[in-house]
């Protein structure tokens, strides 16, 4: 059993009256992940010390004080530095690696009173969509152990699958939220480009990467999103809006809605079960009295191969700063600064990073530029073009997060095509800079699956109303993996 | 497959700072020849007259106040760094 199968507010509520402390909620926190992280394997470092300590002095707060996520526990992804706390991107490059300082975003999770406990597993420096890219350890989908809860933010849904901890922080540069949170059965945001300050997220591909909240529950992430969002001096591709309440915008009514079914998502390469788990979803929001007809996003099929050249060509320039010299991995017996520089990165970085790197910087040479990173870039134009077209008659659309549920682990790993396919539906949206939730709907053969709502820039809240009020009419998110805990 | 020769691998493996031995050229030959024959389906996308796209929402000479924030302390900056004598980074011979 895991209290996390509760929501902030049901939490908040015990908390209030006084059936439950911060402090107890961080420690069966570290009892839960001490009960089953021996089979997930979602954690990669925690922070018990620091963490109860902070807990202890969270409660001396005055109740009237506190917001929705104050006193509860929470994970961050590997790839947001947190002061004193190991963060290395599931590389070798960085092992050891001790921060000086915190992400704005980490800092903003301090602000709200929430608990950072550790550290979560992903695909190395992000690139993957399984986790098993990750230097140190292979997490596992805790519906199915067998199985991959996605990546590259794997190990943040499945520490929020397996009831480790009741939200977390991913990241999402081609669907890295949204595909392992689909694949986990929980809830994952990739808010727009420009709403959550990048300032200490480690640089993967700088114009696609977001950081958002993956939970249980929509409301649990709208507060979540609240609390991380904003403009910060420290990052001047964020974007000087407002933040919303982002809770108030779930008031449980889509009547009127105006939502478009993205024929191309139900189309080639797209499993039966991810397709007919959205027709129903269609028709649940129907029932809800919002319009739902078929809109088509004719340059989908082109995103996949755009994303590549881009996110490989911004990441071959970004891991640059990865050379032994200031922080992380340096090689030993070395004679001259250039052998340390090859030295250090050829032993490093693992595969699939070296393969981007390297692509990225084929992509980018003289040559083959305009050919291959210039014509992607028109390409994202286009696609970008599609989104803002169908938002002229549309709120929302939607479609499915992934084309088939998860799938087991070591099957793909070695057939980058076939991995990266899993990503086709994902990938536009972050050329398109727009917001995007996966929320459950559905299993097929015990593995869940995510609807996926895609909204305007800056436009999460109506993403959120929807995703809300198709949570409410569903009982998909009230199921909870059965996991197997040990004695410590 | 589309054309990257093994050559031409090790001459982006340099450019990217990646020693790679003559085994792992042919390996990235092939598992790059394949991503990059999968990547020239753009070519069937007319893209005559489109802008490129470099920021995905539009921003616009982000500026600020230029005034001076105290940096982060030197001492504390060595932390992470493998070798480091004197408040001074370490490095190997830059000349052979």
């Amino acid at each position: 059993m895991t209290l996390f199968n509760k929501s902030a507010k049901e939490l908040q509520s015990l908390i209030h009256k006084k059936e439950l402390s911060a402090a107890e909620l961080t420690a069966e926190s570290f009892r839960r992940i001490g009960a089953v992280d021996g089979d997930v394997k979602a954690f990669l470092a925690l922070d018990e010390e620091r963490a109860s300590a902070r807990a202890k002095e969270l409660d001396n707060t005055p109740m009237e004080d506190r917001g929705p996520l104050h006193g509860l526990p929470i994970g961050v992804k590997d790839n947001i530095v947190t002061e004193g706390l190991e963060t290395t991107c599931a590389s070798r490059m960085l092992g050891g690696f001790d921060p000086i300082y915190n992400a704005t975003a980490a800092t903003k999770l301090d602000q709200a009173g929430l608990v950072t406990v550790g550290k979560l597993n992903m695909d190395e420096f992000a690139m993957g969509g399984s986790t098993e890219n990750s230097f140190y350890k292979k997490t596992a989908n805790p519906w199915n152990l067998d199985y991959v809860p996605g990546g590259s933010s794997g190990g943040s849904a499945a520490a929020v699958a397996a009831g480790e901890v009741p939200f977390s922080l991913g990241s999402d540069t081609g669907g890295s939220i949204r595909q392992p949170a689909a694949y986990c059965g929980v809830v994952g945001m990739k808010p727009t480009y420009g709403r959550v300050s990048r300032y200490g997220l480690v640089a993967f591909a700088s114009s696609l990467d977001q950081i958002g909240p993956v939970t249980r529950t929509v409301e649990d992430n709208a507060f979540l999103l609240s609390a991380v969002s904003g403009h910060d001096p420290y990052d001047s591709t964020s974007f000087g809006v407002d933040v919303p309440d982002f809770a108030s915008a779930l008031t449980g009514d889509v009547k009127g809605l105006k939502i478009g079914i993205a024929s191309e998502y139900l189309g080639e390469g797209v499993g039966d079960a991810s397709k007919n788990a959205v027709r129903e979803a269609a028709r649940v929001l129907e029932s809800l009295g919002a319009e739902v007809s078929e809109v088509s996003l004719p340059n989908t099929k082109y995103a996949l191969p755009a994303y590549y050249l881009l996110s490989s060509s911004e990441a071959s320039s970004n891991l640059a700063r990865f050379d032994g010299i200031r922080y992380g991995f340096r090689a030993d017996d070395v004679r001259t600064l250039e052998d340390l520089y090859k030295k250090t990165r050829s032993e490093g970085f693992g595969d699939e990073v070296k393969t981007r790197i390297m692509l990225g910087t084929f992509a980018l040479s003289s040559g083959f530029y305009d050919a291959y990173y210039k014509k992607a870039q028109k390409v994202r134009t286009l696609v970008q073009g599609d989104f803002m077209n169908a938002f002229e008659d549309y709120d929302v659309i939607i479609g499915p997060t992934t084309p088939t549920p998860a799938f087991k682990l070591g099957t793909q790993v070695d057939d980058p095509l076939t991995m990266y396919a899993n990503d086709i539906l994902t990938i536009p949206v972050n050329l398109a800079g727009v917001p995007a939730i996966s929320v459950p709907c559905g299993f097929t053969e015990g593995l869940p699956l995510g609807l996926q709502i895609i909204g305007r820039h800056f436009d999460e809240s109506t993403v959120y109303r929807v995703a809300h009020a198709f949570e409410q009419a569903t009982d998909h998110h009230k199921v909870m993996p059965e996991i197997r805990e040990v004695q410590a | 497959m589309a054309d990257i020769t093994k050559d031409q691998v090790k001459h982006v493996a340099n450019l990217a700072r990646l020693a790679i031995t003559d085994e792992e050229a042919d390996y990235y030959a092939d598992k790059l020849g394949a991503i990059i024959e999968f990547a020239e389906q753009l070519n069937e996308v007319d893209t005559e007259g489109v802008a490129p796209t470099t920021h995905p929402v539009p921003l616009i000479n982000v500026l600020r106040e230029d005034k001076p924030v105290p940096g982060l302390d030197r001492d504390l900056m060595m932390k992470n760094v493998p070798e480091h004598e004197d408040g001074m980074v370490k490095v190997p011979s830059i000349l052979d």
